[in-house]
């Protein structure tokens, strides 16, 4: 009973943190619109800031001094992100504002690592809180009770904020009509700074918290971001007492979990989050989002045409060039020219959904890194040959797509993004901590192509066909009803359901495609390199195909290719500087800053301008 | 006439509020039937009832001698149910043509196809459809640059694709100004008289109803009170009570219309 007790207590600290992020970001979502992917960041921040600042400021005041101040700075960078990054991308697209604040993630990464080095850093005990209590003979640290007592403090003077003062009728009154604030005079730039503001204090406050119990080191960022968007989820977006409750149940499941199920504390929490979805969509405190048209934001898509012979002609010869390839290339071109195929296929199966249905998955590399690690599974385990291995990938991650897209699918939007990148992360640790058959981070090893292919030009011929065939495979799928229904459903649900379109049944299907033919790519990497580690599954790489298939052009059937080759190109560049996550997290803002139609679209857009292609008729 | 539409007893509840009670009315085939009423008559309601988007708590509702009620938007609109919104939902990414190829494909049941190219599918009926709405010439236009009249010509042409034997108009004429009202009416007049379609239409402006419907019904806080020919429901002094409590309002509705 004891124990019992005392888990519970060490659950109920353990939420605090995790409720300081949780609200954090859904107070900025409530009143911005804008779910903030560098929440995990700022949160980092907080720790890396406290932390400095308890170096500089003796004793038991110093502690707490250094604490309050880590949020108030942790807050003050936000509003210079919120000024720098935000203002200019508020009226854009979803994904616009999803890519250009994970541009912040890999910036701020970049600085940390600059600022406080490579080394994790153990976070300084609290002066006087240093020991353990007994409480029924088990030890619980007096730092755990403090927190306990802390965290409802902070949830009221949150929630007195909200509700009894004047600050906080505007932000009520901004999250259910921010046009009609704005009318009624209220000065919203001001507001939208001000509540970035205070939630990004709250993830700094939360960082710096947590300090005595986990340290700062430079993965907290992604490892936070899960948990959070998992209590957000539950909770409902923009509820307060939802994150609480929340993030209560995920800090107290996840101490018993540790306890009783060490295998399976990752998985724990997304079950109980899609068990509460299936019977609460909008979590236990959210409300319906507006089911209204989600339309386009900016100029519309054009209509899209298949490739007229002048294009043809232009594909037909650079594939030729390709083919080419061995005879004029270096072994090492052939390796690279092979990686950028597989990753355009990827991307390519990316912009399937997300450019013909826009659906914004956050989690692509669930089916990517889930092809790579059925074929690497089948290898081990059972010998499989690599034809075989290659042809079940896909079937394997196409399954996962269909079980994933049926959960997530239920939702759209900022949720639906949300809750993919959750099932990828859910993913990721199922590989991650089932060590016994996956090796964990260990990854699986020797997993080599059969005897005819195994040459570096029988690979990438191999990798050609097949990448190839699967971008023009996709290319043709948007040209047939398949895919006209799939941008029918994107353009107007409400009139594609009223001419007889089962519009989810179509986005299910598209979904598992998109899946599948990650699930090819996937397994065509994993013996072009003869291992695969967890990190294929990871949230960065489900970021690599969004970026790819934004900065070479959504609203474009060549974006996701496009954008392929350029940032493999760009990468393999900017990754022989030591920070080169720093400059690829600017050059993403910039990019959604300045040019928002992507490499592909911005062309074209030149192009019609010096009047080398027909312009878009009728202008704007 | 054979009867097209029949609703007996159509109700509909929010808890204890009755949007809607007790609707009966039948439509006939060819026939223009105009609802009209007050805002919070209960218009709204019945339409969505009648399209399938909301569940009747009481009543049926018979198209062609089957029972409509409870099913969904898709199984109605294959029941041969067409319907335009309030405010047009087209797919502004495509083309004209293919805005009405869309809904021919979902009708021939090939949304899952993979292999035809969509664009040279159903091209000459869509075309023809568009002939009929008087927008052959913008085939081929982008969808979002239309005016907003021509999106609505382009919505009626989707909702006839699949040759329905009801036409369901959300007030067809709002937003727009007093002539295309007049033009985008008389179109609608003149489909139903060659196509045989039958149209029920919901509608503010009286011109418009006073016009061109064949019978107007008027509801008022869900309740069905004048059902009659447009001479009948303007000399009713309840429909006249109801709107403004005179008749101000229809006097001035007739000048307009004969001037």
């Amino acid at each position: 009973m004891g124990f019992f007790i005392a888990q519970l207590l060490t659950g109920l600290a353990n939420a605090g943190a995790l409720f300081m992020v949780a609200s954090g970001l859904s107070l900025i979502f409530g009143v911005t619109r804008i779910v903030n992917f560098a929440h995990g960041s700022f949160y980092m921040l907080g720790a890396y800031v406290g932390y400095s600042l308890m170096q500089v400021l003796p004793g038991a005041v110093g502690f707490w001094t250094s604490i309050l101040l880590a949020g108030v700075i942790v807050g003050l960078i936000g509003v210079i992100v919120e000024i720098c990054v935000l203002r200019p991308v508020y009226r854009a697209p979803e994904l616009f504002q999803l890519v250009a604040t994970f541009g912040v993630i890999l910036v701020i990464q970049d600085l940390t690592l600059m600022t406080w080095g490579a080394e994790d850093v153990l976070g300084p005990r609290a002066p006087g809180l240093t020991g353990v209590v007994r409480i029924m003979g088990e030890p619980v640290p007096k730092y755990d009770l403090a927190l306990l007592v802390i965290t409802p403090f902070v949830a009221l003077g949150l929630w007195y904020l909200i509700t009894r003062t004047r600050v906080g009728v505007l932000v009520r009154a901004a999250t259910q009509d921010r046009e009609m604030v704005g009318a009624l005079g209220v000065n919203q730039s001001w507001l939208f700074t001000g509540v970035f503001f205070l939630g990004c204090a709250l993830a700094g406050l939360g960082g710096a918290l947590q300090l005595p119990k986990g340290g700062a080191d430079l993965l907290m960022d992604f490892n936070i971001l899960t948990a959070v968007f998992v209590v957000v989820v539950i909770g409902g977006m923009g509820s307060l007492p939802g994150a609480y409750l929340a993030a209560v149940l995920i800090s107290v499941l996840g101490v018993f979990g540790v306890t009783y199920m060490p295998q399976s504390t990752l998985v724990l929490m997304f079950v109980i989050m899609v068990l509460v979805l299936m019977i609460r969509p909008y979590g236990l405190f959210g409300r319906p989002e507006v089911a209204g048209e989600h339309g386009q934001v900016g100029e519309p898509e054009r209509p899209i045409k298949p490739a007229g012979p002048r294009a043809r002609m232009i594909v037909a010869a650079g594939l030729a060039l390709l083919a080419l390839m061995p005879v004029y290339g270096s072994n090492f071109t052939l390796v690279l020219a092979t990686d950028i195929l597989i990753f355009c296929l990827f991307a390519a199966s990316l912009h399937f959904i997300l450019g013909l249905g826009g659906l914004v998955s956050f989690g692509h590399a669930a089916f990517f890194g889930g092809g790579a690690y059925v074929a690497a599974l089948l290898v081990t385990y059972a010998d499989t040959p690599m034809e075989l291995a290659l042809l079940l990938a896909p079937l394997g991650a196409g399954m996962a797509a269909i079980i994933i897209g049926w959960v997530c699918l239920r939702l759209t939007g900022v949720y639906f993004a949300m809750l993919t990148l959750a099932f990828s992360q859910l993913l990721w640790s199922l590989v991650f901590q089932w060590g016994e058959v996956t090796r964990g981070d260990d990854g699986l090893v020797n997993i080599w192509p059969s005897a005819w292919a195994s040459g570096t030009t029988v690979y990438f011929y191999l990798s050609l066909v097949i990448c190839t065939g699967g971008i023009l495979f996709l290319r043709h799928a948007a040209h047939a009803p398949f895919g006209y229904a799939l941008r029918a459903a994107r353009d107007s649900a409400r009139q594609a359901e009223a001419t007889g379109i089962d519009t989810k049944r179509v986005q299910w299907a598209a979904f598992a495609l998109a899946g599948a033919m990650a699930g090819v790519a996937g397994g065509l990497f994993v013996f072009s390199k003869g291992s695969v580690f967890p990190n294929e599954l990871e949230i960065a790489r489900s970021f690599d195909a969004l970026i790819v298939v934004f900065l070479g052009g959504v609203k474009t059937l060549a974006g996701g290719v496009v954008g392929g080759v350029a940032l493999e190109g760009v990468k393999d560049i900017l990754t022989r500087f030591e920070y080169w996550r720093l400059a690829l997290g600017v050059l993403i803002i910039v990019v959604v800053i300045v040019a928002p139609d992507g490499l592909v679209g911005t062309a074209r857009k030149l192009a019609e301008r010096w009047g080398i292609l027909r312009g878009a008729e009728d202008g704007k | 006439m054979s009867i097209v539409l029949e609703t007996r007893g159509l109700s509909k509840s929010f808890g204890a509020i009755k949007a809607v009670s007790d609707v009966s009315f039948t439509l006939h085939k060819g026939e223009l039937l105009a609802m009209i009423g007050p805002n919070g008559a209960g218009k709204s309601t019945c339409f969505n009832m009648l399209m399938g988007q909301l569940k009747p708590t009481a009543g049926t509702v018979w198209l062609n001698g089957q029972n409509l009620a409870g099913l969904g938007p898709r199984q109605i609109w294959r029941m041969g149910v067409g319907r335009t919104f309030q405010i047009t939902g087209t797919y502004a990414s495509m083309t004209v043509a293919e805005n009405v190829q869309m809904a021919l494909i979902s009708h021939h049941h090939r949304v899952f196809a993979i292999l035809p190219h969509a664009h040279r599918l159903y091209r000459d009926r869509a075309m023809e459809l568009l002939d009929l709405v008087g927008m052959a010439d913008q085939a081929d236009r982008h969808c979002a640059v239309l005016a907003y009249g021509d999106l609505k010509r382009l919505e009626l042409a989707i909702a006839l694709a699949h040759e329905p034997s009801l036409l369901l108009m959300d007030e067809p004429t709002a937003g727009m100004a007093p002539r295309e009202r007049i033009a985008l009416m008389k179109l609608t007049a003149d489909i139903v008289r060659d196509q045989g379609v039958s149209v029920l239409f919901t509608e503010h402006d009286m011109d418009v109803v006073f016009a061109h419907a064949h019978r107007v019904m008027v509801l008022n806080r869900g309740q069905l009170i004048a059902d009659g020919t447009v001479e009948d429901i303007r000399n009713d002094p309840r429909v006249q009570e109801v709107y403004l409590g005179g008749g101000t309002l229809f006097h001035a509705a007739e000048e307009g219309h004969h001037a």
